[in-house]
């Protein structure tokens, strides 16, 4: 049964979730975005004290922690910093097709790097030409004479790209198949001819890392294929199954910041005489927010209690990425609004929650992809 | 191995409102939390037995104890996850002792588990007494130095060099141990705490360091013992009695001044300030 309770575990779990994102991440944030720099150190500090990989399971050296517990410390993180929950937990993104495809030989080769190491892992499956079209991936991998593939191709938009020790990715054997081509792999930072693009200048979330990687004639052995060649495309939906609900924490996290920066402002900011929260139109704003956060947390609570009983669950973890991070984009609309002029300025919190917001409806699947997984789902049904 | 012994209480949320009722505090609905103190206390033990060269060698073994009603020990567990060894617990509500009672089942504890140092905060943040690592000091008959801002352990000479904050500055002092601490704020800044083996200029993080996920779950599968007040020969509460508890007066509202002369008017006459 659902049950949308915390142990006593988990709150201690969360609480040092919450007091790095109040003490080490909120203090930085907003240098990280002006600078656009990389909080390495930072992130060295959240591997330390296992904020990172904390769904690694125990056999690789790992927590081994539930996708829930993953997601309420995403939303710890996402209250401190969007941008910084994103670096953080894209090693969950990107261990996930090793999770998911992996043998248990590939597993204790990668995985077990993770916990050994700081270190970062990336996912990449984007293209220049193919985001929400990951069937039309142009990313080739030949098969060679007597064993192995040859890989070459592009990918865009991947996250810590340039400081990633390890990428999974995925790859097509033949574009006439279709998604029925896609492959998905491992290969390491410094194999031969594997490189990274330019870095992404970007609206928000300007603590993570987004690059290009590029892939020339690189060696791919047999043992770095995860599953069978042509079965990636389902590796890959498996992973944003597995994925989606983080998304949703962060959203919710980022909604819970609105409303806290609102709330304390309102009581502060007097026009007419009297605090701006005294006005009805301030508190309906503030009220909305609060039902989005509520049900944002609980969605992505649904969708990783799933997850976590092995249900099928790509319609919840839809639902939940979807609904929050639309959300997320209309609670820091509103936040910016709540503190008028002020909101607009840099020197205020609110103006850098509306700019990384706006990714949550962008990564992992657009909010038009989610709703046509969604649609996908009602009709097949009918 | 050293033994250090740390002391840790659970106080209510000093950062919420207290209700009052009958006469007293009315804490059936607090939130309770370590005493700030108290962390400092166990980053310093933590510090003191870390080789930070090393993570696995440790150089010290840290108990933690803690009087305090056995199922309410969330803390205890707190404190084990950052990085405590494991627990004594005196399974009692403290607040029905008084810090004689306090400090003479801490004594007891001390002395069974043969110790080298006992830790503990300056003061808790809710009583403010300030009396009960004195107490246990005298209890033991050990030399103490309290206050303390800078810890540096000599373990040539099994002594500790402490910087104490005094009310017109620092006053380092030296004592063989085994001896008792009680530590201040400034214990945790980066290099307050040396133990002759890490070096002289290592930084630890500013602060008590955040409890690790893992540290978090091998917590539970430290040990813990609990014993009760009459195992350690403490029959009594003690003498000491809290009578009434009062609410702080409200404020008087402020006033508003029309001009600088009016201001410093009525500091001279009103609040005779000047
Ligand atoms: C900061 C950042 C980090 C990222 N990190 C990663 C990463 O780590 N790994 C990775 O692989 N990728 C990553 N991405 C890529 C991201 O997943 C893609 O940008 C996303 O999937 C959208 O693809 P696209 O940009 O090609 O947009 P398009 O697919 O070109 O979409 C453009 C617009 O058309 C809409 N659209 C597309 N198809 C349909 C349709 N059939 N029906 C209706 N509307 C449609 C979309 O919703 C969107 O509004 C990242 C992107 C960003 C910006």
């Amino acid at each position: 049964m659902f049950n949308p309770t915390i142990s006593e575990e988990q709150s201690q779990l969360l609480e040092t979730a919450r007091k790095f994102a109040v003490e080490r991440i909120i203090p930085v944030a907003h240098e990280y975005d002006e600078t656009e720099k990389f909080p390495t150190e930072l992130f060295r500090e959240a591997w330390e004290l296992g904020l990172m990989n904390v769904e690694l399971p125990e056999a690789y050296g790992g927590l081994g922690l539930s996708t829930l517990d993953g997601c309420l410390i995403a939303e710890e993180l996402g209250y401190g910093c969007a941008g910084i929950e994103t670096s953080i937990m894209c090693n969950h993104l990107g261990a996930l097709p090793l999770m998911v495809g992996g043998s248990e030989e590939q597993k204790d080769k990668w995985l077990g790097r993770l916990s050994e190491d700081f270190e970062f892992i990336s996912y990449a499956c984007s293209e220049p030409d193919a985001g929400s079209d990951v069937a039309g991936m142009k990313a080739k991998l030949t098969k060679k004479e007597g064993g192995g593939w040859i890989l070459n191709g592009q990918k865009r938009w991947i996250t810590n790209a340039s400081h990633a020790g390890i990428y999974t990715g995925f790859a097509t054997i033949d574009p006439a198949l279709k998604h029925k081509g896609i492959t998905a792999f491992v290969v390491d930072r410094n194999a031969k001819g594997v490189s990274v693009g330019k870095k992404e200048k970007k609206l928000g979330q300007r603590a993570s890392d987004t690059a290009d990687v590029l892939f020339e004639d690189v060696e791919i052995p047999d043992e770095q294929i995860l599953g069978e060649p042509g079965k990636g495309f389902y590796i890959a939906m498996e992973v944003f199954d597995k994925s989606r609900p983080m998304i949703g924490a962060c959203a919710a996290g980022l909604i819970r910041r609105c409303l806290d920066e609102s709330c304390k402002y309102a009581l502060e900011r007097k026009t007419f005489g009297v605090p701006i929260g005294n006005h009805q139109a301030i508190q309906m704003i503030l009220a909305d927010m609060a039902i989005s956060y509520e049900a944002s947390r609980l969605m992505y609570m649904k969708a990783a209690w799933e997850v976590d009983a092995g249900k099928k669950r790509t319609l919840t973890s839809s639902l939940a990425k979807c609904f929050s991070a639309d959300a997320a984009v209309k609670a820091a609309t509103d936040a910016v609004q709540v503190f008028g002029g002020y909101g607009y300025t840099r020197e205020y919190p609110v103006e850098k929650l509306y700019r990384d917001a706006k990714l949550l409806q962008i990564y992992e699947g657009t909010s038009q992809v989610q709703r046509m997984v969604i649609a996908r789902g009602l009709l097949r049904g009918a | 191995m050293t033994k250090i012994l740390v002391t840790v209480k659970r106080i209510p949320d000093p950062d919420e409102n207290l209700k009052f009722a009958n006469g007293g505090l009315d804490l059936s609905s607090v939130k309770w939390v370590p005493n700030a103190f108290d962390e400092y206390a166990v980053e310093t033990a933590l510090r003191l037995a870390e080789d930070v060269g090393s993570k696995k060698t440790k150089h010290a073994e840290i108990i933690v104890l803690s009087i305090c009603p056995a199922k309410q020990r969330q803390h205890m567990t707190q404190f084990l996850a950052m990085g405590g060894d494991r627990g004594v617990i005196v399974d009692a509500n403290d607040a029905d002792y008084d810090t004689a009672a306090i400090a003479k089942m801490i004594a007891k504890v001390a002395q069974d588990e043969g110790v080298d140092m006992v830790i503990t905060g300056k003061l808790s943040q809710d009583n403010e007494g300030n009396q009960v690592g004195q107490r246990v000091a005298a209890l033991l008959g050990w030399p103490q130095a309290c206050f303390a801002a800078e810890v540096d352990w000599d373990q040539g000479s099994n002594s500790l060099k402490v910087a104490r904050e005094v009310d017109d500055g620092v006053e380092t002092k030296q004592v063989p141990l085994p001896a008792l601490v009680t530590v201040d704020l400034r214990v945790v800044l980066p290099t307050s705490v040396r133990n002759g083996i890490n070096p002289a200029d290592h930084k630890f993080t500013d602060g008590p360091r955040l409890a690790s996920l893992r540290g978090i779950t091998m917590a539970k599968r430290k040990k813990v013992k609990t014993v009760t007040p009459a195992d350690l020969g403490v029959e009594s509460a003690g003498g000491e009695k809290t009578t009434t508890i009062n609410k702080p007066a409200a404020r008087a509202a402020g006033q508003m001044v029309g001009s600088v002369e009016e201001l410093v008017e009525k500091l001279a006459t009103e609040a005779k300030v000047l």
